[in-house]
């Protein structure tokens, strides 16, 4: 049956559209909830079972369970392909991994109209999938768009006050970016070799990669994908929409949104542009690695004087993503290599601080840090918490960052140490702005506001346990990850010449 | 031949019918019963049975784009008339007058879509434009329509004269003497003079009647004060024949010296975006926003002008299809609100949530996002420019055009959706169930041809 009636990520994309269809039309408040959560769970289970079925060197009939295209518009030479390799593999199983852990963590969360929040949601997830698996570029542009139309409503509809600027501004960034990379897809498109008869161009990703670009057209084309990837990531210069957004959105959307939506963009630099455009990556590799390096030093350096624990925690993903980005665009095994694991790793990360400040805002009320002090001595489990994730996002030897981050900064400093000690840098001045957080709200005297705080749930403490697990785990034992996606970084790099 | 003839036909049926129907709602049954006959005989034709077998000497020529246009047309023009029927009652007291100029603009559509020499496309441009003419000011007691009418019929019948005179020198100029615009087919030496002069009044005229800027400045004044059935079929069906025509007359004359005229028609469509586009930010009535910004649908479709290729002819007629479809659908629902502006739109997710489903589809389709008609239409059209490979900086505008575009649609859709709804405005929408099943339907449409386009450009290959 798999394989000839469905395969790995058609199921991973159908499952949470069909589900969020029918979330829609469920009107009991609790059911909704459960059925969301029990589909997030069931997509889940599918993205474990496509694990086993990764080793398509030693199976050869294992590629039949992770790609199917079908025929869709035969005569401009687009079709429905879908396929799963090692970063597939690993992008899905994020997504997978982190629904059913946003819809638990904020399961008490009372949304209005709670039918079309969870309907949009899983929609969300759908788009999401459906851009880690395309092998088409239309259809990648496709899903790219309709991941970003139901985030766009869910941030829009559920939030704080000012939510509706701030992601209107997000959605017209966003999509001028992607517009100019549909552009860019069509001229590449024009440019490629033909796959079948019925059409003098084709779509697919491996026309895409067989079409030889002058350098010159490389040159502007580079800029347009690259555009569209920095405005999601985000980039410096082009990261204004992002705190303002992260602060006024809910917290499953902030979740998916920083958790799994920037990895599209990562996702899209290294399956999109590094292949495609190899002698312009080789040539604006230092102009872009610099943005990002100077993007990861300021953004740290806000985090530093944030009061309010959301910005906070944006800010500090825009560091991070700096020093993943800077990283790509290394264009060396190692700094690849340690790029994938980040991804995995900063998916993790971001999601347990989420919940945290999550936590906090519900038990106390507030999320300015000048307010809270001490919640160590009425939440001494959610403090221990906190202490391993931070230590987390600081890159601590033994947490799973520590690993991708070496990697990282090894390979930046293979391409010049220069930015390889301001990589360093960066994540020295996390260390500073973590802990000085962590000190202030945690540690020292509880205040009047925190005296009054209410339990953390045990059920939230499950989901921060195997978050924490899943941390630990991961700065132990990598390898699997690695392994993972060691052929789809050696297939990147086997199309940059070196230099 | 068969939808000319039929719909003229129907047209003086309508007309004379108006002196014995009873009753105010006949006609709109009897004018969709003529939609359907004349869609039917369309179809019969397309597929090989013509009802009429009349000399025309080749100055009507009937090929597959053609007939799938006139088809395309007259199916939204079908949609108009069942979402919008009991509307054309509200206009005035004449209602199957009303619907007998709808049919004789059909029957210059069905010209426009056909011709082969330059008087045909004369006599279409004239039988598509004097009804409307008069359709403008059919609600005689409203100032702004009677402003409409007038601007319109003055501006329209000084660029049919430039029109003429453009028809003349080419007429003139050409070697053979032709009015055939297959035969004008000049080659790619130096332009002379007269035809030079001919081509660009020509152009001047065509970019008139689609309110291409800069010869747009009639087109807000009167898409406003037309009664808002009249505006929703203005707007659409009677736009993109002249746009068909446009591009048939282009591509088949002066076709070979494209590259002649294109700096021309590139400033039109740079001049047309812009304009379209940044004046509709700053409109506060959602009737004088789709007005400008079907300029701005006039500037995405100039751009298949730009690249006269196969693929620009693929995607003007998916362009016609997907703006019509949703310009028809979300007039549909402006014309059952009593306040036009933003702020009306405030909570109708709440009042109305199918009516605001569907504008949010149509919305999202006028924008271009994937999944709807508007997406595949604008990607066709974008393809086909760049293909045409020249002057890509006017792909990347047009691009940041539409970016643009975003904004004031999403405007609507943030009132419809995320605004509270204000007291006392639009409270008493009344909208039947059959109404709703038409909306629904329509959206459907629009998402049935953003997954699938082949359903309407596949038919060119047929």
């Amino acid at each position: 049956m798999l394989g000839t009636y469905f395969t790995f990520p058609e199921l991973l994309i159908w499952i949470p559209f069909i589900t969020g269809l029918i979330a829609i039309f469920i009107k009991n408040n609790k059911s909704v909830k459960i059925f969301a959560l029990l589909s997030s769970i069931a997509t889940l289970i599918v993205s474990i079972i496509s694990l086993c079925y990764t080793d398509v060197a030693h199976h050869p009939d294992f590629f039949y369970y992770n790609n199917v295209s079908y025929v869709w518009m035969p005569y401009i030479g687009s079709s429905f392909s879908v396929g799963l390799d090692g970063m597939g593999f690993l992008l899905t199983f994020l997504t997978a991994f982190s629904y059913p852990l946003i819809f638990a963590a904020t399961y008490k969360t009372e949304h209005k109209n709670p039918n079309a929040f969870f309907g949009l949601m899983l929609f969300a997830q759908a788009g999401i999938m459906g851009v880690f698996v395309a092998t088409d570029a239309l259809l990648f542009y496709f899903f790219w768009e309709l991941a970003l139309v139901p985030l766009y409503f869910l941030c829009s509809k559920w939030g704080e006050e000012k939510r509706i600027k701030a992601t209107f501004k997000f959605f017209v960034y966003t999509f001028l970016g992607s517009l100019l990379m549909l552009v860019g897809i069509i001229y590449v498109y024009v440019h490629t070799p033909s796959l079948s008869p019925d059409s003098a161009h084709s779509f697919s990703l491996n026309a895409f990669y067989n079409t030889l670009l002058s350098p010159g057209q490389q040159d502007w084309l580079f800029w347009l994908f690259f555009i569209a990837f920095a405005v999601k990531i985000p980039i410096f210069p082009l990261h204004t929409w992002q705190p303002d957004v992260y602060e006024q959105s809910n917290y499953p959307s902030v979740m998916v949104l920083s958790g799994v939506m920037v990895k599209m963009g990562v996702f899209g630099m290294i399956r999109w542009l590094l292949p495609i455009f190899p002698a312009a990556v080789i040539k604006y590799q230092h102009l872009v690695i610099v943005f990002c390096i100077i993007g990861l030093l300021y953004a740290s350096c806000i985090a530093l004087y944030q009061n309010d624990l959301k910005r906070f925690v944006a800010w500090s993903s825009i560091a991070h993503l700096g020093l993943m980005a800077a990283a790509i665009f290394s264009a060396n095994n190692i700094g690849l290599q340690g790029v994938m694991l980040e991804m995995l790793n900063h998916g993790i990360n971001i999601l347990a601080l989420w919940i945290i400040v999550d936590i906090i805002e519900k038990k106390t009320g507030v999320r300015k840090i000048t307010e809270l002090s001490g919640l160590a001595s009425k939440a001494p489990g959610l403090a221990i918490f906190l202490v391993i994730i931070a230590f987390a996002n600081i890159a601590l030897p033994l947490s799973n960052s520590f690993v991708s981050e070496f990697l990282m900064l090894n390979g930046l400093f293979d391409l010049n140490i220069w930015f390889g000690v301001f990589g360093t840098l960066g994540i020295v001045v996390s260390a500073f702005y973590m802990l000085s957080m962590v000190q202030k709200t945690f540690f020292g005297k509880a205040n009047a506001l925190v005296e009054q705080a209410k339990k953390m749930s045990t059920r939230q403490g499950i989901v921060l346990f195997v978050l924490v697990i899943a941390i630990l785990f991961l700065g132990i034992y990598p390898e699997p990850v690695i392994h993972l996606t060691q052929a789809t970084v050696t297939n990147v790099l086997s199309r940059i010449p070196l230099k | 031949m068969n939808a000319i003839i039929l719909s003229a036909i129907w047209g003086v049926v309508m007309m004379l019918g108006g002196v014995f129907f009873k009753k105010s709602t006949t006609p709109k049954y009897w004018a969709i019963a003529g939609i359907v006959i004349i869609l039917a005989a369309n179809l019969l034709e397309f597929f090989g049975h013509p009802f009429f077998n009349i000399d025309t000497k080749g100055m009507l020529h009937f090929d597959a784009f053609g007939l799938v246009f006139n088809s395309v047309a007259f199916i939204c023009t079908l949609l108009l008339f069942l979402l919008n029927g009991k509307d054309f009652e509200k206009i005035g007291m004449h209602v199957s007058e009303y619907f007998c100029l709808i049919f004789f603009v059909l029957c210059g559509v069905s010209i426009l879509s056909s011709f082969n020499t330059l008087l045909l496309l004369f006599l279409g441009i004239e039988i598509l434009s004097i009804p409307l003419y008069i359709l403008t000011g059919s609600d005689k007691r409203n100032l702004k329509g009677n402003e409409a009418s007038l601007k319109y019929f003055l501006m329209g019948a000084f660029s049919t004269g430039l029109l003429l005179m453009g028809i003349a020198l080419v007429y003139g100029g050409n070697s053979l003497g032709s009015f055939y615009i297959d035969a004008i087919n000049l080659g790619t030496g130096t332009l002379p003079l007269l035809i030079a002069v001919g081509l660009v009044l020509l152009l001047v005229a065509m970019s008139f009647k689609v309110s291409a800027a800069p010869f747009h400045f009639w087109a807000p004044d009167v898409y406003d004060g037309a009664p808002s059935v009249i505006t929703s079929f203005m707007m659409t069906i009677a736009k993109v024949a002249a746009f068909v025509a446009f591009f048939k007359l282009f591509a088949t004359s002066f076709g070979k010296m494209h590259y002649q005229w294109q700096t021309l028609i590139v400033v039109i469509t740079a001049a047309t975006l812009l304009i379209g586009n940044v004046t509709a930010v700053f409109q506060v009535s959602v009737k004088r926003m789709l007005a400008y910004s079907s300029i701005s649908h006039a500037g995405f479709m100039m751009l298949t002008l730009f690249a006269l290729n196969n693929t620009a002819k693929e995607g003007l007629l998916l362009y016609s299809a997907a703006y019509c479809i949703a310009t028809i659908g979300i007039f549909a629902v402006i014309i059952k609100m009593t306040d036009y502006s933003i702020e009306g739109f405030n909570g109708l997710g709440k009042k109305q949530p199918l009516l605001a489903l569907a504008s949010v589809i149509f919305f999202l389709s006028l924008t271009g996002i994937p999944l709807t008609a508007g997406f595949t239409a604008k990607f066709y059209v974008l393809m086909a420019a760049v293909k045409e490979g020249h002057q890509l900086w006017l792909v990347i505008f047009a691009v940041i055009c539409a970016a643009i575009s975003a904004i004031y649609y999403f405007r609507v859709i943030q009132a419809i959706y995320f605004k509270e709804p204000v007291p006392e405005v639009n409270d008493n929408i009344e909208v039947s169930s059959s109404f709703k099943w038409m909306l629904a339907i329509t959206a459907g449409l629009i998402i049935l041809l953003g997954i699938l386009p082949g359903l309407v450009i596949d038919w060119l290959y047929y």
